[in-house]
């Protein structure tokens, strides 16, 4: 660990750690139903978060490999895609656990429960797609352009069409979810500075040993 | 000699110590003094907090350690 190089790594640390003892010790805004869970937030809700931003960075990767035609930049699309699918599966076990102690039940086809199973099936069939392939670049190019695809399915799967109808989540029928009904400053400055970029580093981190491996694993393979 | 004066002050401290401890208990309920009573507060929601912690510590461990393996991968295969 050098400062130098790793500074995020360490900030990644201090905002989790802030996370874990202020989103448990600080206060929160009583809610009936809710309860202690609306500490939630500062986990299951933050892995959908950070997911965006993974997927997000995936799909500029896939569009930097179809113009560039590197080899890394594809390395780079998949592993986040990987980091995406990892948090999304999370978010989907923490979310229908919180479902089943507050809305009675774990699946109650909620429609921001449906768009996230089939934003993460859409994600899944990538990873099918490309690992049905055998020839590096054709996997790699169709990969891309599919992926350009799945993120054009992300955002209304999971930000559009459960806005547009009732749903048990906060956010239904055009409310945003975050406004001052459901939670105050408090746990404001915890979500925005400890829980978003702390668990968003933390995969980066992942991501990052993740993309290193594959490099490795690259050059052994294109040159024995 | 120097070595009986020390018994002898920890004896004084250990009784000490038990008067101190007794007079505690024989305070009533009301007028025990307010101390912090550290992992049981909040219905030992400090528990919660050391658990996740440790599993935080843990998995933050492990990621150094990865961290540092593929780093001498990467020196050895001559990956940047």
């Amino acid at each position: 660990m050098k400062l130098g190089r790793d500074w995020w790594k360490i900030a990644c640390v201090i905002m989790l750690l802030y996370t874990f003892i202020g989103g448990f010790l600080g206060g929160v805004p009583a809610k009936p139903i809710l309860n202690e869970t609306i500490r939630n937030l500062y986990f299951h809700v933050v892995m959908w978060f950070s997911m965006m931003v993974f997927f997000t960075v995936s799909v500029v990767y896939s569009i930097k490999y179809l113009r560039s035609g590197k080899i890394s930049d594809d390395i780079h699309a998949v592993e986040f895609a990987n980091c995406g699918l990892l948090f999304a599966v999370l978010g989907l076990v923490t979310g229908a656990i919180w479902a089943k102690y507050a809305w009675g039940k774990a699946w109650s086809n909620d429609p921001k429960q449906l768009g996230a199973a089939i934003a993460t099936l859409i994600y899944f069939a990538y990873l099918v797609l490309r690992n049905s392939m055998t020839d590096l670049d054709k996997r790699a190019r169709i990969g891309a352009v599919y992926n350009i695809f799945a993120f054009a399915m992300l955002f209304p799967t999971l930000w559009i069409i459960p806005r547009l109808v009732e749903s048990l989540h906060p956010g239904g029928m055009g409310n945003p979810a975050f406004d001052t009904k459901f939670i105050d400053s408090r746990m404001r400055v915890i979500l925005w500075f400890g829980a978003f970029p702390g668990w968003t580093l933390l995969g980066i981190w992942i991501t990052s040993l993740r993309i290193r491996l594959s490099k490795i694993a690259e050059k052994k393979f294109s040159f024995s | 000699m120097k070595k009986k004066f020390n018994y002898l002050l920890l004896l004084a401290c250990t009784v000490f110590i038990n008067v101190v401890a007794f007079a505690q208990e024989r305070l009533p309920l009301s007028d025990k003094p307010e101390m912090a009573v550290g992992m049981r507060a909040n219905g030992k929601i400090y528990v919660v907090v050391a658990v996740l912690v440790t599993i935080l510590a843990g998995v933050v461990l492990y990621l150094v350690n990865l961290d540092r393996k593929i780093r001498q991968l990467e020196k050895s295969t001559g990956t940047p």
